[in-house]
């Protein structure tokens, strides 16, 4: 763990402060302002119940559920082919991100290990639905903040990605495209040129970003010292993925533990921020986007040839065993603990989704805060309501 | 005809009413037009090219009758109350921002006679009336019986009371440097004054002003509470704040009030700043005409519509980049920067007036 800054260090002090009084003015007759479940912050509908005094934030209660569509127990009821249709509409921005922990961990059951060629394109895939869905969550900080315009260049740019994705997969935004032992489908005629083309984008996007909202005081003035997490609050309350790294956090699963997937053959760097506030929070994830174009450009310098496919029976039927597998998603740590007995079906699914767990700090992170900064926590943490609500 | 006009007999027949329904279709012109303008070009088609994207495309011509279907769609809905609120109160409110706008028109110059009042206090009255909309916007939040309308309404009340200041201190410069508080006294003042003995272009006060000029825009920013300034109505906070529970017509009035707003804002800006509906005299000199020739009671309502979207194209292209402060934020940067700044400048110029 990375030492604590001092700004951050004042910062939680000053939580700590707003905390304590607070707790003081609890007996004061307050404002309650449900904020969702239909509400253009919440990108869907969560629901927070907040009591105001005037308008700081005294006590903050997340409601979810409003979108439950109880995947774990649909997964029960597919054959494991038929489990990567629903999980692709957890996390929708990155799609393909969501099949992949769920396919390793059933390729560990019945002990089948995808060809090289498969884990190089997986992982391109993966990097590209972790662009798709981080673009979008850095031009629609601005909309959270009144900025309206990056998030249509962020919608114009990612495009080009999404392109790319549908002429691989055939699917803009639920590829259902990666198979027990492999992929579905080979790469088609002049894909990795175009990719490269598309990239391109990114990287101008991206550099947008830093001149059109990183540069600008109102945003710096607006997101520095907000909603401060430190480092041991965040790792208590499990956060993953870029929250947990703009708190300082040095711990990426695609460099600590790259089960399947082909990160140990690229050269790459994990950010972290010391501060922990939004503002980190949003610069962790540009960089991240950045490092994404780094590494789909290496690996598609370095697809390997090949079968996409192992050899795998035509009736998948799973051993009787358990695996637990997850990955760094776009979001942060999904994972999938799947329990077979045997049969065509999985015998029990559980679905750690990155957001679900990123939100239960919302209560000890809105306590104190102001209406405004509410919409910039809530943003700068970035759920998608699929992730939340499976 | 024209012969008719010069008669006495015309004059004394023209009827009391007639002169003023003229100016009532005038004024309705004055305000209506260039608001449609400036919303037809600015909010529909200059920002959807900022945000790559095409805008209305299919009503008329290049969407230029996107307006009307607008108007069209807004005046067939329904006009809901909500079931605690005010009702009078509410039906009121929209009305009451809308009055702000007219009666801030009323004392605008478009031409050396072509004005609907020429007061001497002019400027006074423009700033005074233009804070009449708070009461409409307070009245909207609190009688919704919404919190989000609540919450929205108080912010605007916190918010144009601050601004208020630096807008009236920026003016004040102006006044210094015209000795008049006569709008149309501005003007004759920037036409006849010279810069270091210079007069082809007169003295518009923007060259003398800039930071008077820089803080009046800021301040207006505010006061028409567009981004960076927008908490009141902050669409991802509040949901459009005090408006959230309008529809329909009354919607339709806060819609045409907040744009018609930003055009007489800018129309007086011209006129503090930029000349007014004067050209710079060289051209008239050129043409060979007087400054304030009647000539210039027709050209003039045109040279204040150019000057008008000059500003306004700031204020919209300001809108779509940047991000919103927050409500203290705001508080700090008018209490702590523009008002010690303005009232610099009204110092330098009092100094400037005296040595000079």
């Amino acid at each position: 763990m990375t030492a604590v800054s001092d700004r951050r260090q004042l910062a939680y002090i000053a939580a700590q402060a707003a905390d304590a009084r607070v707790n003081v003015e609890l007996e004061a007759e307050g404002m309650t302002l449900n904020i969702g479940p239909q509400h253009p912050a919440t990108h869907g509908t969560l629901r927070i119940v907040a009591r105001l005094d005037g308008e700081q934030v005294i006590e903050a209660d997340p409601i979810m559920g409003y979108m439950h569509r109880g995947y774990e127990k649909l997964a029960e009821v597919r054959t494991y082919p038929q489990v990567t249709t629903l999980i692709n509409r957890i996390d929708w921005l990155g799609s393909f991100a969501n099949e992949v922990p769920f396919i390793l961990a059933a390729e560990q059951l019945m002990d089948i290990e995808a060809p090289p060629r498969a884990q190089h394109i997986r992982t391109i895939l993966f990097e590209m639905a972790r662009i798709a869905n981080l673009t979008l969550f850095l031009g629609d900080m601005g909309v959270q903040l009144g900025a309206v315009t990056p998030v249509f260049y962020a919608f114009r740019d990612r495009e080009h990605i999404l392109n790319q994705i549908e002429a691989a997969t055939g699917g803009r935004f639920h590829p259902n495209f990666d198979r027990i032992g492999g992929l579905k489908d080979d790469l088609p005629a002049g894909w990795v040129a175009e990719t490269k083309e598309s990239l391109g984008h990114i990287t101008k996007f991206c550099n947008l970003m830093d001149d059109l909202l990183i540069g600008n005081e109102i945003f710096e003035a607006r997101t520095r010292g907000i909603g401060v997490v430190p480092a041991d609050v965040a790792l208590s309350y499990g956060l993953s993925g870029a929250n947990v790294r703009a708190s300082g956090v040095d711990w990426d699963l695609r460099r600590d533990n790259p089960v399947g997937l082909a990160y140990d053959k690229v050269d790459w760097k994990v950010w972290t921020h010391p501060d922990g506030d939004s503002f980190a929070r949003y610069w962790v994830r540009l960089q991240e986007v950045r490092e994404s174009v780094k590494i789909v450009e290496q690996l598609l310098d370095t697809i390997p040839s090949g079968p996409i496919m192992a050899k795998v029976p035509r009736i998948i039927k799973v051993p009787e065993g358990e695996a637990y597998v997850e990955t760094e998603n776009p979001l942060g740590v999904m994972g999938y603990y799947v329990v077979s007995k045997g049969g065509l079906n999985p015998f029990r699914v559980k679905i750690r989704s990155a957001s679900f767990s990123n939100m239960s700090i919302t209560p000890w992170l809105l306590k104190g805060t102001y209406v405004p900064d509410v919409i910039t926590i809530l943003a700068s943490l970035y759920f998608i309501l699929g992730d939340i609500d499976r | 005809m024209t012969a008719l006009f010069a008669t006495d007999f015309f004059w004394e027949t023209w009827p009391w009413w007639a002169d003023t329904i003229f100016r009532l279709i005038f004024a309705i012109v004055a305000v209506l037009l260039p608001a449609g303008a400036t919303v037809y070009l600015y909010l529909f088609k200059m920002v959807s090219f900022m945000q790559s994207r095409l805008g209305p495309m299919e009503a008329g011509p290049y969407g230029s009758m996107q307006l009307l279907a607008e108007v069209g769609k807004n005046l067939q809905k329904e006009d809901i109350f909500p079931a605690r609120a005010d009702r009078t109160v509410f039906a009121m409110a929209p009305y009451v921002v809308l009055l702000s706008t007219f009666l801030l028109a009323v004392v605008i110059p478009f031409g050396p006679e072509a004005t609907f009042i020429d007061l001497d206090t002019g400027v006074y009255f423009a700033l005074a009336v233009s804070s009449v909309s708070v009461i409409g916007i307070l009245m909207a939040g609190w009688a919704s019986a919404s919190k989000y309308s609540l919450l929205g309404g108080l912010r605007a009340a916190g918010q144009l009371i601050a601004y208020e200041l630096p807008l009236i201190l920026a003016v004040v410069g102006v006044v210094i440097q015209a000795g008049t508080l006569n709008l149309q006294d501005i003007v004759t003042a920037q036409n006849q004054q010279e810069i270091f003995g210079w007069g082809a272009i007169g003295n518009p006060f923007i060259l003398t002003q800039m930071l008077g000029f820089i803080i009046f825009l800021i301040a207006v920013q505010a006061e028409l509470t567009q981004v960076p300034f927008d908490m009141p109505i902050a669409e991802s906070e509040l949901v459009s704040g005090y408006m959230t529970e309008y529809s329909g017509f009354r919607f339709l009035m806060f819609f045409i009030a907040e744009f018609a707003t930003a055009n007489i804002f800018a129309f007086l800006g011209a006129t503090l700043f930029l000349g007014g509906w004067s050209v710079p005299p060289f051209l008239t000199d050129l043409l060979g005409i007087a400054w304030d020739s009647p000539i210039m009671n027709l050209v003039g309502p045109f040279v204040m519509l150019t000057k008008m979207l000059l500003l306004t194209f700031i204020f919209y292209w300001v809108r779509f980049t940047y991000p919103r402060f927050r409500e203290d934020q705001l508080q700090k940067f008018a209490w702590k920067v523009l008002i010690p700044l303005s009232l610099m400048n009204i110092a330098i110029t009092a100094v400037f007036k005296v040595v000079f």
